[in-house]
This record gives structure tokens, sequence and C-alpha cells, in this order.
């Protein structure tokens, strides 16, 4: 009997405390391709989860069924134990889970400021705001320049440049600092280094573990197995729409963590990790 | 290269030609072409002809671009958005003709005949954002579509038939009634129009909607994973746009002195004229309401001018053309600048 459906037959009952979010039999189709059929993933309260896998295995499609950006066609979603039913990426939000896409969801023309408070913005006090609606520009490039400044990133300075104006990597501090400065519980990042330059990769690691340091639970997806096994702190390995395994980056080397993503081995024949 | 202390930061602001910093102003500020098109516009005409300055000429010149300019702040919301609206001219000559003939001929009281036809330009509206946004069918075809229905609507509605401005309740003549700024006279349909620039201008900018409407138009996908529903504001552009053309409607009867089903036949190509030559972008996302009050002025400046100067009118056509042509091309271009 493999570990996977060990755990499938103790699933349910009790919701378990420790983990933050849990998604079960997640399913998403889409027409005759199967994206998930029947995912398990455990996000426990501050920890860095990675998810590897190949190319088509659901990495993207997992993440997005727990953000709400796709709804899953079956499966249950928990947040801190209570069943969720997210319809919108704006669901995932409110609960508490933001998301750093691959594609970074950022908007070019938009200033940084703007692309920051996209959908939340700052009310002006008083009438000006409650009745003629207006924004309080100032406020957001304020904070906007404060949670810029949090993450440590020097490069940027100008909140009211447009978004197209920056490089990649620029780009990608501003996708991250959004999904820190309103992530309250969980924050996904989907490809965060895939674009990037060494050093860059390096800082965006380095934040990584700041927000780990902070109290938050982070989902990395990542293609890139060195930065996967320097901040992992447990590898959920995805594999043609299931979850094959987890791996702990203590133990399993990263070999071993290619073999199972790709079926060339299984969880069985390398064994479990230190707490599994 | 002399030093090696020199960054590549350093370079990229160092060595940017005059030509690239135009290309920069214009992509932050994309009113300034129009508005520096506009003058050199007024300049060459006012020198070719002194009567162009006058302040009678160009109380005409705002009362001629009224009707336009107000379609225009409705076609430059959609545009925003990526779209493009066909069926401008057709919903207000449907809302204009409910007005007169509710009024007219059915004798409703004029203020419920007003309502009547505003409310049928945001239903129009809504048509419009509902195949949009649910049916998903491309802004194109669907005014393509309902610019032929509301016409027939229109002119099944009325037989084809004018309803001249003597047999039409004061409140829908109002729009013409002339006030006199200074030496200039306008209409208060043209305040009504100006009231209309600084109200949804100051959505587009100060509000979240305007925001909103700017993300949409620049890039749907992400707007709606940044938590924007692209839906409810595509739709709310479309509505929006309706009760617009309602409004321009009412201005019509007053601008006409009639409501005719046949008027303001060349309304759709104007109104994107005007937005286009007003430098918001076709591709969405880019641009603005002032451009646009400036695209109009410029198009009307050009058909006032050529006129005094006793050159034909083909000759205008001939001139607007070009401009769209430069217009787009310059688009094209500001879009490609980067820091």
């Amino acid at each position: 009997m493999s570990v996977i459906s060990k755990e499938r037959n103790t699933v349910d009952a009790v919701p378990n405390v420790d983990n933050v979010l849990e998604a079960r039999d997640m399913v998403k189709t889409f027409g005759n391709v199967v994206g998930l059929d029947g995912v398990d993933l455990e996000l426990r309260r501050g920890e860095i989860l990675a998810v590897i896998g190949d190319n088509g295995a659901g990495k993207s499609t997992l993440i997005k069924c727990l953000t709400g950006a796709l709804v899953p066609d079956a499966g249950e979603l928990r947040i801190d134990g209570e069943r969720v039913d997210f319809k919108r990426p704006q669901d995932g939000r409110d609960a508490g889970i933001e998301t750093v896409y691959q594609t970074l969801a950022v908007i070019p023309a938009l200033d940084i400021a703007s692309n920051l408070f996209l959908a939340r913005e700052i009310r002006r006090k008083g009438l000006l705001g409650s009745v003629l609606r207006m924004v309080d520009t100032k406020a957001m490039r304020e904070r906007a320049a404060q949670a810029v400044q949090e993450l440590g990133i020097q490069t940027i300075q100008n909140m009211t440049q447009a978004v197209e104006t920056l490089s990649g990597g620029q780009r990608q501090a501003v996708a991250v600092a959004r999904a820190a400065a309103f992530g309250s519980k969980v924050i996904v990042l989907d490809e965060p280094t895939a674009a990037l330059g060494v050093k860059e990769s390096a800082h965006v690691l380095e934040t990584i573990q700041q927000l780990r340091q902070r109290g938050l639970s982070v989902i990395l997806i990542s293609h890139n197995m060195p930065h996967v096994w320097q901040v992992a702190d447990r590898i959920h390995v995805q594999r043609l729409g299931r979850r094959v395994g987890v791996l702990d980056p203590a133990v399993h080397t990263m070999s071993e963590g290619v073999a199972v993503m790709t079926g060339a081995s299984t969880m069985d024949e390398i064994g479990p990790g230190g707490d599994g | 290269m002399s030093t090696a202390t020199l960054t590549a930061g350093d370079l990229i602001g160092r060595r940017r030609s005059p030509a690239q910093r135009v290309q920069h102003l214009l992509h932050g500020h994309p009113w300034v072409s129009p508005a520096l098109i506009l003058v050199v516009t007024v300049v060459v005409f006012s020198m070719i002809n002194d009567r162009f300055a006058e302040p009678s000429v160009q109380s005409l010149l705002i009362q001629q671009v009224a009707i336009v300019a107000a379609l225009a702040i409705g076609q430059t919301l959609i545009i925003l958005t990526a779209g493009i609206d066909l069926s401008v001219g057709a919903v207000t000559i449907l809302s204009m003709m409910v007005m007169a003939k509710l009024a007219a001929d059915h004798g409703v009281p004029a203020p419920l005949a007003l309502l009547v036809g505003l409310g049928l330009a945001v239903a129009a509206g809504a048509l419009n954002g509902l195949l949009v946004t649910r049916v998903n069918l491309p802004p194109f075809i669907v005014t393509l579509g309902t610019l032929s229905i509301f016409t027939a609507v229109a002119l099944i509605y009325t037989g084809g038939t004018s309803i001249q401005n003597n047999r039409l309740p004061g409140l829908l003549n109002w729009t013409g009634d002339r006030v006199s700024i200074g030496e200039f006279t306008v209409t208060t349909g043209v305040l009504v129009v100006l009231a209309l620039y600084v109200v949804v201008g100051f959505a587009l900018s100060q509000t979240s909607w305007g925001t909103h409407v700017y993300a949409v138009g620049d890039d749907r996908e992400s707007a709606r994973l940044s938590g924007v529903s692209p839906r409810r504001v595509l739709l709310s552009v479309y509505l929006v746009a309706g009760l617009i053309y309602g409004i321009a409607a009412w201005v019509l009867i007053g601008r006409a002195g009639a409501a005719s089903p046949n008027a303001i036949s060349d309304a759709n190509l104007d109104s994107i004229t005007a937005v286009v030559i007003g430098g918001t972008s076709l591709f969405g996302g880019r641009g603005g309401l002032i451009g646009t009050l400036l695209g109009a002025l410029i198009v009307q400046s050009f058909t006032l001018g050529l006129s005094l100067a006793g050159v034909d009118d083909h000759y205008r056509l001939l001139a607007v053309g070009a401009l769209v042509i430069v217009a787009v091309s310059a688009d094209q271009w500001i879009r490609k600048a980067r820091a």
C-alpha cells in the first residue's frame, strides 16, 4: 500500500488545525483534458511548501483552484479548518490568500501605487470619499512606498512610475510587494524566479523566507530544484494531475525529487521523510 | 565608453535622444499631442482668415461640436475598455425620437418623456453590454448588429417622419436656449455637454471605477486576477455610455431644432475619429477625456476653418482622414516608450 492511499483513507472527520490551508480530492477538467485528478494538499502554519512537477502536472491549475482564480469541479477546501468555496479571485483575497501569478497579473499602463491597491483602493476621508467616492492617491502612494521598502527593494523609488517602464525583476518585486502587503495568511508564488537573473532570484528567495518569519505560510511553485531545496520545509510532488508524494528536503535529495516527479521512482522506493 | 564606473542605469538616464524624450512625454500625457495640433490648427486658420478667431465664429464652432463631443465621451469609455461602439448614433436617434414622439404625439408630460428617452438609451447600452459580457461577442459585432436594430426601430416607430420643435414642449427644447458668456454665445446644451465632461472626467481620474476601466482595458485577465470584476466594469461602461447618448439626444433636439430620424448619420465615425485623434488607444487602457474633447475640437476646426477659407468640404474629409492615420501611427510609436 502506498503512502498516498493510506493518507486518503484517514482523510475527513476532524480537520487538522495545524493546517492553515487544506485541499481534498480537488478535481478540475478542461473539456477532455484532466487538469487535477483528485489532489490533496496540506499547508501547515508558518511553513514554506514547495510544489514541484513536470510541465502539465497540474501545478498552476492546482494553485488557481486554491486561490479562486479557477473554480474546481469537485473537492473541498478548508482555511483554518473552515470550509470555503471560492468563486472568484476576490474571494481568495478576502480569506487572506494572496497570489503572485507567473504572469504577475499587473496592469502595465497603471502606476505602481495603483497596481498595489487595484480593487482595494483607499478612499478619501469624509464626504469626498463617501459621496464622491474619491480615491486617496497620496495615501496609496505613501503606503505603496512603505510596502516596497519593507521588502528591501531599493531599485524602485517612484510609485508614480507606470509598471510597463519597469524591468522584469522590478515588476516581479511589485507583484510580491502587493502579495506581502495584503496577505494575512497564505502567499502563493507561481514560478517567481523563472524569469529572473541570479541576483534577482536570490533576492526573491530571501523575501520568501522573510514572509515565513512574519508568520505567513507560503506555497512556492518552482521548476528550479536548487531554489526549492534552499527554502522549502516540505515539497509536494505533483504528477499527472495527482499528488504522488510529499518530500522532506532534509532527507530526500534533489535527484530523488526529480525521479518521483518524472515517475522514475515512487515514494515507496525512496522511503518517507523525517516527519512523514 | 570612457569610465568603467558608469552603470547601465546611468546610461539609460543619459542616452535619451530628443525624440525619445518627446516619445516619453507623450506616453505619460496622451493629450499633449492633440493639444499641440489644436493650437497649430487654430493659429493657421486664423492667419488664413482672421474671421476664424472672432467670438461669433468660435461660438458657432463650439455649438457645432457639442453633439459629437458628447457622443465621444461614451465612445471614449468603450474604447478605453478595448471595445468600440458603432451604435452611438442609432441609440441617440432612437432615444431622441421616443422623447419627441411621446411628448408631441402621445401627450406624455415633458419630464416623463425625457426620462423614458434617457431610460431607453440606458437600456440600449445594457443590451450592448450584456451581449458583450454574457454572450462574449466582440463589441464590434454587437454594436454593428444593434446599429441596424436601433435604427430600424426608430424608423418603424416614427414612420420616418421628423417632429419640428414648435410641436415640442419647452423642456425638450431647453437645450437650444442661448446663453451669453462675454462675447461668446453658446446654448444650454453646450453647458450640459461640458458638465458631462467634468463629471465623467472626475469619475475616470479620481475614483476606483475609473482605475478599473483602465485596468480592464489594458489587461483584462490581470485585472480579473487582481480582484476586479471585468464583467461588472464592462457592463457599467456600456450603461454609462447609454446614459450619455440619451443626454446627447436631448442636446441634439435643441441643436437641430427638430427631432429627425435621419439626423447625425456620421455620428458613429465622427465620435471614433474624435477619440482616436484625441490620443486614446484603440487597444484599450490608454487615453482620456481631455484628449477626446481636443480631438472633437480639432475636427470641427478643420471643418469650419476650411469652409471659411473657401475650400471644398471634400478636402476636409481628406484632411481628417490623414489626421486619423497620423494619430494612430503616433499611438503605435508612443506605446513603444519605455523608461
